[in-house]
């Protein structure tokens, strides 16, 4: 349960090694935070920095391209750590320049990035609904407002992902669960290693920071860095010649 | 029964989860239908008026039960005074009702919108604490419904262990229907109230002191914006009963009809205001408060100006805005006053806008295993939920007052955890234990006992 200052006792990480995903425990952990649970491929030991000893951490095994046994892994997590405060759904990948010619690569991060936070994002709300409160937290990506030509296939899957889980948030108006929607510009982390940076880049603890205020106040999206807002409302409509030079 | 899908929070107004609240009788509830058709597997909680301030009368995705009083809600015996009350009548209803007649309630809190019921469950405590204890020690039965269904009607010899762990319970062991409590009787609808203006902390401890026991009634407040020399600077007020032969003396108009009572309400605050409680703003209140208090003043109040001040503004909670409030209160013990002490002061450093703070000295415990109220100094606080860095402050208090064997009031608490209960109370083990023999499938729950693993 979330206290008087909204700091959660209870974390589920879906997407248990991502460097953002972390950088927001860290942002949301306080005397109140019990449990973390890190939920991941291999489902092996994950550490978090800067994490209380007081804070338990779990890591458990979860296949985002599982679709069929997302129900049972949430209830499975309820069962065993009880109400979820927060979650936040922070797997996906970037693929490789093969996901915008390869049709068998793009149907794999499909089935990843759109299909698997669909249905873990259904199995999520059912139990977020049944406590009668609870945020999930979406990772989504500006990279899903405008696709670009160099990454469509990721920009796709991140607009079908964001498109989900903003309609979501109103389907679940009423129920106490809520969903917060995180669009983040670059960020340098691990997923985006090697890559050259885009402007507006940022680090993780950027976009926690950004969470953590979006959680305070209620929001049901949020930009990091916040500024990017504004330069996707231009973005979103420049003519398409200009778009495609914008992207390198 | 009508029921109704609904956010909820505590009067503080903070961490809003949604519940199905039932709205029926005790004899509805209790019925075949009743009690298992309404409970699902998230459980239910009785809830009064909600002026507990974090989340014990919340029950995310489960069943919250607002309890309508029967059809013949309060009988008093007109010799002995004792009452018995439906859980669900507030004591707003129950005072206009007995004080024209004589009658008062044993415990007050700082307002008259709590039930009875939450009386019970919550073992309120007032002004009156050092000489006469809480709530609690004032029942004499109470009227339950049981997880699978039963009425029970206890007493303390009757059924002891239940009986202790029901008194400030916080509603866990089953649904209070209706208490049997003694009243006590009245002359008039005013208290002789003697106010005084004391300059700091280690004056007002000796004044407290000192003369607590000349009174009844006796409570401080305290201004936490003030520090240096003035820290604690504070108002004391003391008082009794009127008598009517005090109102021929102090307030002769009163006289002729003492017992009216019919206290006024006054609009509520609109929803939607913005946090006006802010550091400038308490500063500014805080000053202006401890100027116009005389030095030294000897006089009536009415039950009303006295008890229950704030009542007279509807929805004041809204002047802290939409992240809410919460209060922080706790019980060191005596020989704990320099902990007491280091408190304050951690307070009025940091600075934090605190509107009104209230010192008290507790008498004995009432038995309660949950309850709160055991000899030593209370400290009560209000701090806007908003402000970063408050969670962090009263984690270190939180410590101080754990490390002197003090402990918090579930009835105000939105902020413990699990370790800060389990420290303070060291009976929750032996409360737990009749808990689960009385509900051993988890019936009663709320997002309070969720959050403390009370359950």
């Amino acid at each position: 349960m979330m206290n008087a200052f909204d700091q959660p006792q209870t974390i589920l990480v879906l997407g248990g090694r991502s460097d953002i995903a972390h950088a927001i425990v860290r942002s949301l952990a306080s005397s109140a935070l019990k449990t973390v649970v890190l939920a991941h491929r291999g489902g092996g030991p994950v550490e978090v920095d800067g994490l209380a000893d007081s804070v338990a951490v779990h890591c458990v095994a979860f296949d985002a391209a599982n679709h069929a046994a997302h129900e049972a892994f949430v209830a499975g997590v309820v069962a065993d750590h009880g109400d979820l405060d927060i979650v936040i759904q922070a797997f996906g990948q970037l693929g490789g320049p093969e996901v915008n010619t390869d049709p068998t690569a793009a149907g794999d991060l499909v089935d990843v990035n759109v299909t698997g936070a669909v249905s873990s994002g259904l199995a999520v709300a059912g139990q977020l609904r049944a406590q009668g409160h609870g945020v999930l937290v979406v990772l989504s990506s500006v990279a899903g407002v405008r696709t670009r030509p160099s990454n469509f296939v990721y920009g796709a899957t991140k607009a079908g992902q964001d498109a989900f889980a903003t309609g979501l948030g109103h389907a679940l108006a009423g129920s106490g669960a809520r969903v917060m929607t995180v669009r983040p510009g670059f960020v340098r982390s691990a997923m985006t290693e090697g890559l050259d940076e885009a402007p507006f880049a940022c680090d993780p603890s950027d976009v926690a920071e950004a969470v953590a205020a979006g959680l305070r106040g209620r929001k049901s999206v949020v930009w990091a860095p916040g500024v990017l807002r504004y330069v996707f409302a231009v973005l979103r409509i420049v003519p398409g010649f200009v778009w495609r030079k914008l992207d390198r | 029964m009508e029921t109704e899908q609904r956010a909820l929070t505590g009067w503080g107004r903070t961490a809003p989860t949604v519940a199905t609240v039932v709205r029926a009788t005790a004899d509805e509830l209790g019925s075949d239908a009743g009690l298992s058709a309404t409970v699902g597997a998230r459980g239910a909680i009785a809830r009064g008026l909600g002026r507990s301030y974090g989340d014990p009368a919340q029950n995310g995705g489960g069943a919250v039960i607002e309890l309508v009083p029967g059809t013949d809600p309060i009988r008093i015996d007109s010799v002995t005074g004792l009452a018995h009350v439906d859980a669900g009548v507030s004591l707003d209803v129950l005072l206009r009702e007995m004080v024209p007649q004589g009658w008062f309630v044993p415990v007050t809190p700082g307002t008259r919108f709590v039930t009875v019921g939450g009386a019970v469950a919550s073992d309120i405590h007032g002004k009156n604490h050092h000489a006469d204890g809480s709530f609690g020690a004032h029942c004499t039965q109470l009227g339950m419904l049981m997880a699978d269904g039963s009425h029970r009607s206890i007493t303390p010899r009757s059924d002891p262990d239940l009986w202790w762990a029901t008194i400030g319970g916080m509603g866990l062991t089953g649904l209070i229907t209706d208490v049997s409590f003694r009243m006590i009787p009245i002359e008039s609808r005013h208290c002789v109230v003697d106010t005084e203006r004391v300059p700091n902390l280690d004056a007002l401890i000796e004044k407290m002191e000192a003369s607590d026991h000349l009174y009844r009634y006796s409570v401080a407040w305290i201004d936490l914006v003030a520090t240096g020399k003035h820290l604690g600077r504070s108002v004391l007020s003391m008082g009794n009963h009127a008598t009517l032969d005090d109102l021929r003396e102090l307030n002769p108009k009163a006289v002729a009809s003492p017992l009216d009572f019919d206290p006024a309400v006054f609009p509520d605050v609109p929803s939607g205001v913005p946090n006006v409680l802010n550091r400038l703003a308490v500063r500014a209140f805080n000053e202006l408060w401890y100027r116009k208090t005389p030095q030294r003043h000897h006089g009536t109040e009415s039950l009303t100006g006295f008890f229950h001040p704030l009542d007279m503004v509807g929805q004041w909670t809204r002047l802290y805005g939409s992240r809410g409030f919460l209060q922080y209160q706790f019980v060191v013990p005596f020989d704990a006053v320099d902990t007491m002490r280091t408190i304050v002061a951690k307070i009025a450093d940091a600075g934090h806008a605190s509107f009104l703070a209230v010192l008290k000295r507790f008498g004995a415990e009432s038995g309660g295993l949950l309850s709160f109220p055991k000899p030593g100094w209370t400290l009560t606080l209000d701090l806007p939920a908003g402000v970063a860095g408050l969670g962090q402050l009263l984690t270190e208090l939180d410590e101080l007052v754990l490390g002197v064997g003090g402990r918090h009031y579930l009835a105000k608490d939105a902020f413990a955890t699990p370790e800060v209960m389990r420290r303070g109370y060291p009976q929750l083990d032996a409360w737990r234990e009749i808990r689960d023999r009385v509900d051993p499938g988890g019936v009663w729950a709320s997002d309070q006992a969720r959050r403390l693993e009370l359950i």
